[in-house]
């Protein structure tokens, strides 16, 4: 809106100042010199706002640091210490876990909804709505609603349905074992409907020619769904498969929400990296230990993205 | 991964050329979606419907309140700054918005469209950011901000989103589908490369635009850990912040709590059923190009 | 980088010294107050504020608050960076690491030259090799809440004297449906709330223990006092059955929605519970064992930031002098429901009297106060050990001495030994 006024009369002026010095070069030079100047003000920005901290952090890791007081170089001390510190292999097993259940659990769920509902004409995008609106809620706001219906019977709404079917309670939160899968629903449902959304665009995307031809060669759909569809949904699985495992492994808000007292438990038994990174930062106020956790963490998100890419891709 | 899931006989990936009327399995199908659906929607209607109950109602778990009230709104709105927090959050999500918008797109365009030493090395760095956790960079923020006076503003809640590496990513993606011709053309009619970008480039890609807004205003409108940090003063926390000052101190009111959980859920809802066309069609455009 | 912040520094500066100018020139000293946000605690300062600065025109002070959940997160973030408070509210619990992090100055003799003598026993955990760290406006007690309809519905005429009389009432207040769920508790068992001081204090105390022993450096509750203090704490969700871990999420929510005939709480929870619609209920001391009564102590204090130099520092001596007067005491009893610091005016007969007030009032008299040197972390390990029987059906003598094994290495890492 104000972006054209305040910054086009500016820019104009400074491309009549740069063209005016640019005469005599090529083409490709002049390009070259608009791209730089286009870049400036965003690498300043990354240099000084991503970059640079991200050194810093780097550097912090190697030190012991209450925040208060003096850093003091201690080496690889923070990162042995990680290597012995059982929460920190606990934590380290709960993040991945929220990958491996959650990554194949929300894709299957969405692409299930997302191929029948491209089927589906009437009250299509009423539907459609209704699985997209948890994207759009927090989780610090909808983490109270979720912990209420874990509840024991007579409150918990899960345990009442379970009680009515005839089954017996489950403690759920307060379960060593279904704390996690507790916790990490509500992060499934918040993220469905965007991958329903997503997978639509990716079946629309699909040219209709395809499917006829395969029904001319009398293809039935189990055949159609694995040799069509399915391979040709390919970049939209990559994209997806990249940014679910990203937003899994970096899971925080529901776990801090959801269970009590944000602590991450039973026995930390829900904990993420995020979460202990979040507690040896600002509880313990151990800020070198706290950033070696964050560049193991850097680290695990790099690899297995790139992993990911290179696999996906090339197949 | 998704094979077996999907192998259900009844179906036929056909019907969507040649639509018969109502067949039982198509009704079957509908029916087991808008379940689904409505099964969604459930905790949202939850938190709804607890905001109108007096405290004494709330473990009834009946989504109609016998006794509906306003008493928790009007408290909200009287004896909070719940209202100033929204405004906050507005300004604050909608200023960061418009910023994104304007320099992912002109990075992911200069990335896309241009030919210079170093390229494919910006585009890694920035695109790496992606993976830096927030929780790793908030005290060097903060030290940052103190030493160039940002604490406790506006500015400081927003400098550190004001690019981020997913946009440009985006628009980049978006751009290379732009054909050079038009760029050329544009070039040969004497614009120069400012007005190329702002004038022909960057209405080509609407939609992602859209899209893109859509991402980043939630993104800041459910931000926390970063506005808890940088301010101070209550009448500048966001929605987010204030939710959680709010809610530690009403831990045991429900009926509040809910209460403050549906206000910081409608803007984006209000957003959604406005524009829904619009944002549904930017998210499907995301993922045939991200 | 160092140009750029060098600019924008230079011009940060020049602003701040626009604005320097533009402010009256008379010589007022600005201090600044921290403490969690709480409507009640809040407005008792703001009016303690205007007293203050009514009687000091020089002095103005700013009051901040944070959400109680991330004041620590906060209080880390800004004190590196210089930024901060001149007076501090903080936990007891949490001095040493604030006084070992440098963020607390001692306070002058002149403040704390008759502490010893005027203030209840507890507040000596502030004193550190003969210096004053910080100093309560108001101290809190624990006392058990009975819920009268549900006694009544149950026939039962009064609350328990003792922890057998807890049990046995317990059980006839608590209600299941016919598959066995529970309808309703007879007493909360929560060891994220106040139970893990009951626990430590009280319980412990009461089988025979000392739950620490060297002045708070060494656990002393791995014995078969802890052990069998522990057993009584998980039968009640064992084989007594009158409670349910996580029941309605807290003891709180769970009495105040009248499905829990009793918990033990603090004072301070009396604001929220008297404005539940249609929840009668009243207040005892703690349930006695053995003919043995003991309480939990426990209070925040006001500390003076290091950073407090020369005016400051004189302003800020001089407000938190100002808060912790008698009169400061009393408002925040009938303000917020805390307990004033000083047994002469904690006792008056109308306070020890007072029927909600009464029963706290008394508890003093009895009440220990643990030596915490990181509250959070200690009180997880005694959810942890809670967990441990609970959940994963360790033995109360397993439990305990894991707990007691992490909680000494907790504390020899603080303690340097």
């Amino acid at each position: 809106m104000s972006l054209q006024s305040s910054r086009t009369p500016f820019d104009a002026a400074a491309n009549r100042a740069v063209s005016a010095e640019l005469k005599g070069l090529t083409v490709g030079q002049k390009k070259a010199i608009w791209a730089w100047v286009f870049l400036a003000l965003p690498i300043v920005f990354y240099v000084v706002i991503r970059f640079y901290p991200t050194v810093s952090a780097f550097a912090i890791s190697f030190t012991d640091w209450n925040i208060l007081g003096e850093k003091s170089f201690v080496g690889i001390e923070n990162y042995s210490r990680l290597v012995q510190d059982r929460v920190f292999w606990k934590v380290l097993i709960n993040t991945l876990l929220y990958g491996v259940i959650g990554l194949p659990v929300s894709l299957v769920l969405s692409f299930v909804i997302a191929y029948y509902l491209d089927q589906v004409r009437f009250m299509h995008g009423f539907i459609r709505a209704l699985y997209f609106v948890p994207f759009l809620t927090t989780a610090a706001a909808m983490g109270w609603v979720w912990r209420w219906f874990y509840q024991p019977s007579p409150v918990g709404v899960f345990n009442l349905i379970l009680v009515d079917f005839g089954f017996s309670q489950q403690p759920f939160l307060r379960s060593t074992t279904q704390a996690l899968p507790a916790v990490l629903a509500p992060a499934v449902w918040a993220g469905l409907g965007f991958q329903v959304v997503i997978f639509l665009a990716g079946l629309r995307a699909i040219p209709s020619t395809y499917y006829e031809a395969a029904k001319i060669d009398g293809a039935g759909a189990w055949r159609i769904l694995r040799e069509i569809t399915l391979p040709l949904l390919k970049p939209t699985t990559v994209f997806l498969v990249v940014i679910s495992t990203i937003g899994f492994l970096r899971i925080f808000d529901q776990v801090f929400n959801i269970t009590n007292q944000g602590d991450g438990g039973p026995l930390n038994a829900t904990k993420p990296i995020v979460l202990y990174i979040f507690e040896t930062a600002f509880d313990s106020s151990d800020m070198g230990y706290a950033t070696a956790q964050t560049v193991i963490l850097f680290l695990l998100l790099l690899v297995i993205t790139l992993l990911q890419l290179w696999y996906l891709r090339k197949k | 991964m998704t094979a077996e899931a999907i192998s259900t006989p009844y179906t036929e990936a056909s019907e969507r050329l040649n639509r018969p009327l109502l067949r039982p399995s198509k009704v079957l199908m509908w029916s087991v979606l808008m379940v689904g659906g409505l099964l969604m929607v459930l905790p949202f209607i939850f938190m709804l419907s607890t905001s109108f109950k007096f405290n004494n109602e709330i473990y009834e778990l009946s989504l109609l309140p016998k006794e509906p009230t306003l008493s928790n709104y009007l408290f909200l709105f009287e004896e909070t700054q719940f209202f100033r927090w929204f405004v906050n959050s507005l300004l604050i999500a909608t200023a960061t918005t418009v910023s994104v918008l304007f320099f992912d797109s002109l990075v992911g365009y200069t990335l896309a469209k241009f030919k210079f030493r170093g390229q494919t090395f910006i585009f890694i760095a920035i695109l790496s950011t992606l993976m830096i956790p927030t929780e790793m960079l908030v005290i060097p923020w903060f030290l940052l901000s103190k030493d160039l006076g940002w604490l406790d503003s506006y500015w400081g809640i927003m400098f550190p989103g004001m690019m981020t590496g997913f946009g440009t990513f985006l628009m980049k993606q978006f751009f290379e589908s732009v054909p050079d011709d038009f760029l050329d053309a544009a070039r040969i009619d004497g614009l120069n490369e400012f007005q190329i970008w702002w004038e022909v480039a960057m209405p080509l890609v609407k939609p992602a635009l859209a899209a893109l807004a859509i991402f980043v205003f939630l993104g800041n409108w459910t931000a926390f850990l970063w506005p808890l940090i940088v301010t101070n003063t209550e009448s500048l926390y966001t929605i987010p912040v204030g939710f959680a000052s709010f809610s530690g101190e009403f831990t045991t009111d429900w009926e509040l709590i809910m209460t403050g959980a549906t206000v910081a859920t409608i803007p984006t809802l209000v957003i959604f059923i406005l524009f829904q066309k619009f944002i549904i069609r930017g998210v499907m455009l995301t993922g045939l190009k991200g | 980088m160092n140009k750029l912040s060098g600019i924008l520094l230079g011009s940060a500066i020049a602003l701040g010294l626009g604005v320097g100018a533009v402010a009256p020139a008379s010589a007022q000293t600005e201090i600044t107050y921290w403490q969690y946000t709480f409507g009640a605690r809040v407005d008792a300062i703001d009016a303690l504020i205007g007293q203050f600065e009514a009687a000091n025109p020089d002095i103005k002070v700013n009051h901040v608050n944070f959400p109680y959940a991330d004041y620590r997160v906060k209080v880390s973030a800004a004190i590196p960076a210089g930024e901060g408070p001149d007076v501090v509210q903080l936990f007891y619990g949490w001095l040493d690491a604030y006084r070992e992090a440098e963020l607390l100055s001692p306070l002058p003799a002149s403040l704390t030259g008759d502490v010893g003598d005027t203030f209840f026993p507890m507040v000596s955990a502030m004193n550190v090799d003969g210096e004053f760290w910080g100093l309560p406006t108001a101290v809190r007690s624990l006392a058990l809440f009975w819920n009268t309809d549900l006694f009544a519905e149950a026939g039962l005429s009064g609350p328990p004297e003792t922890l057998d009389e807890l049990v046995e009432m317990g059980k006839k207040l608590t209600k299941r449906d016919k598959d066995g769920n529970l309808l309703q508790v007879g007493f909360t068992v929560v060891p994220t709330g106040q139970d893990h001081h009951w626990w430590r204090e009280v319980l412990v105390r009461q089988f025979g223990g000392e739950p620490y022993t060297d002045g708070g450096r060494k656990v002393n509750y791995n014995s078969e006092a802890g052990i069998a203090a522990l057993q009584f704490y998980v039968d009640m969700v064992g084989e007594d059955g009158i409670s349910e871990i996580g029941f309605l999420t807290d003891g709180q929510t769970a009495f105040k929605a009248g499905k829990a005939a009793m918990t033990i709480d603090g004072s301070f929870r009396l604001g929220s519970f008297n404005k539940q619609r249609g929840l009668n209920y009243s207040i005892t001391e703690l349930p006695s064992h053995d003919g043995e009564r003991f309480n939990y102590s426990s209070y925040w204090v006001n500390g003076i930031a290091s950073k407090a130099q020369g005016e400051q520092r004189v302003a800020a001596e001089k407000f938190l002098a100002f808060i912790t007067t008698n009169d400061a005491m009393q408002l925040w009893l009938d303000t917020v429901g805390e307990l004033p610091a000083r047994p002469e005016i904690a006792l008056v007969d109308a306070n020890q009297n007072h029927e909600q007030f009464g029963p706290f009032v008394r508890g003093l008299a009895y009440a220990n106060a643990t030596h915490f040197v990181d509250e959070a972390a200690q009180r997880q390990i005694m959810v942890d050990m809670v967990d441990n029987v609970t959940i994963k059906g360790m033995s109360a003598a397993d439990a305990i001495d894991i707990a007691a094994e992490e909680e000494q290495k907790l504390l020899d890492r603080f303690y340097g030994s």
